[in-house]
């Protein structure tokens, strides 16, 4: 099916071309680190863990755009996903591949990292997390792989399928948990040592990879002869408007429990995010953008009448999916560690080449998103031609 | 020339004894390897649960401390990059309202608020970096001493963000061009790894105690927790002691001596 991503419109073609350049920009510099250490990027001592790590935290929430899809497929016998599950675990794919490249773009000694099967050390939860994400991206693939294979041939796909399918369900909640416990178990970092910090991660990522897919669905309408229908997208954005809701009902909990009881530790990461701390106000402006942006995107796919706008959809989307990236992708990591165990405060900021490297990741997720998106479609297309041929 | 039966059972049986002969010889020499392990130098000194006493009053000035940290990078060959984001520190120097966060009060007695307080690897009995470290290159040794294998670590720096004190650095950038001047003794780190005081082990294997503790004039005292006889069970019992941020439970070996603490021997 693979030779199919190898024919397609010029534009395909350009497209192509773009994420291949962005990828040697982003490689060549990921040398560059390799030779001379990750002191060209914009972490520290006190920031340890920066824009890298805070990518592989979200994109781990947008691989969730299979299960949202997958639990009224299979488990509620709701027909419309039929056509867009397959999407999902593709989305799904890319964004594990993207998890796993930025944690090796974040080791210092990425040679050594098979040292982690070499010395399996069941007490840490980085050896789980390996776990759970090469075992949720195996699934993915055997299940898109197969279905898509079987679909091609007019069959019903294999029942040996059908538990992978089940076994996916759990598993994707267990990705979002395990790596919620990577830091909700340290015990000097009171932002993160919180136990609602599981559920924060499973209801921003089921508002962000459900919306990416809309987005993407959207997308392919226009771009090629795939449409996902207008009722699998109503029925995705209304699950990515009760999620996110979820998710900033969450966040306010952890703001009443740091500020009513007062304990300064936990007050203060969320003053630095959203007021700044003895003048330190990096991320204000992005933490104020992504409320806004929350709750305007709340607003627009709660109520029926901009939901359905198909106008307006894509911005409340692109709103939603924005305001989880600042609140995971740039505030949750970054904001564990200011301040510092000692209580002062050092600011981060990723460098260019930092930046280049993590988009050279993103357009590596992007190529293998578009040729399984391709392989996919053209199965599809070849289908219709023959069924109406 | 075809291969009879016969010549090719023989061929296998053969195969056969060979592997299990090498592997014979393979436990024979593990075996082997962990006999020499164990032998130590008669002088090395051995505890069950190694711990310092900080008595700040004896620590004067900002001098005291400052030789006291400058003994301990030179013995460790830590790198001097010049600035702060890709700073090495195995041991640093804190105000008592950082080195305790929580426990000052607007009214400190201004000789203590103002003060440099030497900060370092708590070697905690529950290290929490010991626990989140994915391919076990940060351990605990039966002495209490939590160590590093530098050849093992993978960079990932989870340790780093799991430590409540602030006691690890990473290699941000190669160190050796950075040291002033290298000690054989002790080997150089390489990029990309992390480091933290390791309350001089390889001192101890030789009988002495650690850098700062000798360059400390006395205001740092060293030994085992778990012998009632110690010199730091002494100093514990007879003087008022705290820890940093003991309410997480990590169980910290280094205690500190905060005023009153002029009389002990």
């Amino acid at each position: 099916m693979l030779e199919k991503a190898l024919s397609g419109s010029r534009r395909y073609w350009a497209w192509v071309a773009v994420l291949l350049a962005l990828i040697a920009v982003g490689f060549s510099t990921y040398l560059k680190q390799y030779h001379e250490g990750l002191g060209i990027t914009g972490m520290s001592r006190d920031v340890s863990w920066g824009l890298y790590i805070a990518q592989f935290t979200f994109l781990v929430g947008v691989a969730a755009s299979a299960v949202m899809v997958a639990i009224p497929y299979y488990l509620h016998n709701y027909k419309k996903f039929g056509k867009i599950v397959i999407l999902g675990e593709f989305l799904a794919v890319a964004s594990v591949v993207m998890c796993v490249l930025f944690i090796f773009v974040d080791l210092g000694q990425p040679v050594r990292v098979l040292n982690v099967l070499l010395h399996p050390t069941p007490h840490s939860v980085m050896f789980w997390d390996m776990i759970v994400l090469s075992g949720y991206l195996l699934l993915n693939i055997i299940i898109g792989w197969t279905s898509l294979g079987a679909e091609r041939k007019g069959f019903p796909p294999p029942s040996w399928v059908k538990p992978l399918i089940y076994i996916a369900i759990p598993w994707a909640v267990s990705i979002h948990t395990v790596t919620a416990f990577l830091y909700a178990g340290l015990p000097g970092r009171s932002h993160w040592l919180t136990a609602i910090m599981a559920a924060r991660f499973l209801a921003s990522a089921f508002a962000a990879g459900p919306a990416l897919l809309v987005i993407l669905c959207l997308l392919l309408r226009r771009l090629s002869t795939f449409d996902a229908g207008r009722e699998s997208i109503q029925a995705l954005a209304k699950i990515v408007a009760y999620a996110m809701s979820a998710n900033v009902f969450f966040f306010l909990l952890e703001v009443f429990t740091a500020f009513y009881s007062h304990i300064p530790e936990h007050m203060a990461p969320i003053r630095y995010l959203f007021f700044g701390l003895d003048g330190h106000r990096g991320l204000v402006g992005f933490m104020w953008s992504a409320a806004i942006l929350a709750f305007v995107g709340i607003g627009l796919l709660i109520n029926p009448s901009t939901r359905k706008n198909e106008r307006v959809l894509p911005f409340a989307l692109a709103a939603v999916f924005i305001a989880a990236w600042i609140d995971k992708g740039l505030g949750l990591i970054v904001g564990g560690f200011i301040p510092n165990p000692m209580g002062r405060i050092t600011e981060y900021a990723p460098t260019l080449p930092e930046i280049w490297i993590t988009l050279g990741v993103y357009s590596i997720g992007l190529l293998v998103l578009t040729v399984l998106y391709k392989v996919a479609i053209a199965v599809r297309e070849e289908e219709s031609l023959a069924a109406h041929g | 020339m075809s291969v009879t039966r016969r010549r090719f059972l023989k061929l296998g049986l053969t195969t056969l004894a060979g592997i299990g002969g090498a592997m014979a010889l393979d436990g024979f020499w593990r075996g082997s390897a962990e006999a020499s392990e164990v032998l130590t130098d008669q002088k090395a000194l051995k505890a069950k649960h190694w711990a310092m006493v900080i008595d700040s009053d004896r620590l004067k000035s900002a001098e005291n401390v400052q030789r006291m940290i400058d003994a301990c990078h030179r013995t460790h060959n830590v790198p001097d990059f010049g600035n702060s984001k890709d700073e090495i520190k195995w041991m640093g120097t804190e105000t008592y309202e950082h080195a305790f966060p929580g426990q000052e009060n607007g009214y400190l007695n201004e000789g203590i608020k103002e003060k440099l307080f030497p900060v370092l690897c708590n070697h905690c009995e529950n290290p929490a970096c010991v626990r989140v470290c994915p391919t076990q290159a940060t351990f605990k040794r039966p002495d209490g001493i939590v160590a590093m294998d530098y050849h093992r670590c993978i960079g990932c720096r989870f340790c780093m963000a799991a430590c409540a004190f602030g006691a690890r650095s990473f290699n941000f950038r190669d160190p050796r061009p950075f040291i002033k001047q290298v000690n054989p003794d002790f080997p150089t780190r390489t990029k990309g790894v992390v480091e933290k005081c390791n309350f001089c082990v390889e001192r101890l294997e030789k009988g002495l105690p650690p850098a700062c503790v000798e360059a400390s004039n006395g205001a740092l005292i060293f030994g085992d927790l778990d012998d009632p006889n110690s010199e730091v069970r002494q100093v514990l019992a007879t003087h008022y002691s705290i820890r940093r941020k003991p309410e997480l439970g990590t169980e910290p070996s280094v205690y500190y001596l905060i005023g009153g603490g002029e009389e002990h021997a």
